[in-house]
């Protein structure tokens, strides 16, 4: 299998999350998310509460995967960096370790050049974590925590 | 790809909804979209041509309950069934957990059926997976107009392996339920086994 499921323990969870929101700080930023390459969402903080942050993770995804394909079209690995400016709300989108997308909407509170520079550190953060957590995983393979659920705890999920 | 997270305690899930251009793909999520509880979906998102035509992909995440204590969430996209939309069908299967081939029961749609199966199998292998290991099941859908092959050759032809199929006629709902259960359930059968490795 070429993509084992992804396994986010509590603790790097911890530590991402706390990237997160030290990022929507230091680059006075709207919001921060991480989301995975398959259009799920990892970690959020900032002023999240009124934004579909569900669709927000898949449209993104999908949005990189796009630019990607246009990137090898064009001979390039990929464009790992791209930047949507819109009338009030900016968006800072950076692949991380070939593995996460770190989403970063702004608006006049901030400037491309704060949320670029403060980007770039985050980035090398959530790359070691990850790092960490995959090697983990990596060293004591886990066993599923479906491993155990039965045909009768499948059935009733449909029962409603 | 399902992704297990300890910390929320959720599992996400991915199905691809695959088939020939305008076989009911989006038809289908629209009626679980109109028929599920508010509580238990999200928005549904259609990236679709003015016409109509999914673009890039239609997308609804659907939350179905608990097992063991991990909450499941299953987000279920289409692909843009016309021909042209290779490069993105490819995209969209990337890190799928369970395929619903919808195939349309027309008998001049037979060609159209084969011609996206091919393309199916030949997108999976080029992100490393295959059909016979990835959880599948067929719909034969369309199947109340006129003018319809027989199951049993759509089967022949569709579904030799045997894989869990179902009639379908999603304009009206019919099989779309008892289609997503089933490829839901091989789901998390299959990481009951510990997925594909």
């Amino acid at each position: 299998m070429v993509n084992p499921e992804m396994v986010m323990f509590e603790e790097e969870l911890l530590q991402i999350q706390a990237i997160c929101e030290r990022l929507v700080r230091d680059a006075n930023a709207a919001a921060v998310f991480i989301v995975d390459k398959n259009g799920q969402l990892i970690a959020e903080a900032g002023e999240t509460e009124n934004l579909d942050t569900t669709s927000l993770a898949t449209l993104t995804a999908g949005n990189m995967a796009a630019t990607g394909g246009i990137a090898k079209l064009l001979k390039e690995n990929d464009f790992a960096t791209q930047f949507h400016e819109g009338q009030r709300r900016h968006m800072h989108i950076q692949v991380v370790g070939q593995r996460v997308i770190l989403v970063v909407v702004f608006d006049e509170r901030s400037s491309l050049g704060l949320v670029r520079l403060r980007v770039r550190r985050a980035s090398q953060e959530i790359d070691s974590v990850f790092e960490v957590m995959l090697s983990k995983v990596a060293e004591a393979p886990m066993a599923s925590p479906f491993a155990e659920i039965t045909d009768e705890d499948i059935d009733n999920l449909f029962n409603d | 790809m399902a992704i297990f997270n300890y910390s929320s305690r959720e599992i996400s899930c991915k199905i691809v909804y695959y088939g020939p251009g305008l076989c009911g793909k989006t038809t289908n999520l629209q009626y679980i979209y109109n028929k599920t509880s508010p509580n238990a979906r999200g928005k549904m998102i259609s990236l679709a041509t003015e016409t109509e035509r999914t673009l890039f992909f239609d997308f609804l995440p659907l939350s179905l309950g608990e097992i063991r204590g991990f909450k499941t969430r299953f987000h279920l996209y289409t692909v843009p069934g016309q021909v042209f939309y290779g490069a993105i069908r490819k995209l969209v299967l990337k890190g799928v957990d369970g395929i619903v081939f919808v195939a349309d029961s027309q008998i001049m749609r037979t060609e159209a059926n084969l011609e996206s199966m091919d393309n199916l199998r030949e997108n999976l292998l080029d992100h490393g997976y295959s059909l016979e290991r990835v959880p599948y099941v067929v719909q034969y859908n369309k199947r109340d107009l006129p003018a319809v092959a027989p199951v049993s050759e759509l089967r022949a032809a569709l579904n030799p392996a045997g894989v869990p199929e179902f009639e379908g006629i999603a304009t009206q709902g019919l099989g779309v339920f008892e289609t997503l259960k089933s490829v839901a359930k091989l789901v998390l059968l299959d990481l009951r086994r510990g997925g594909r490795r």
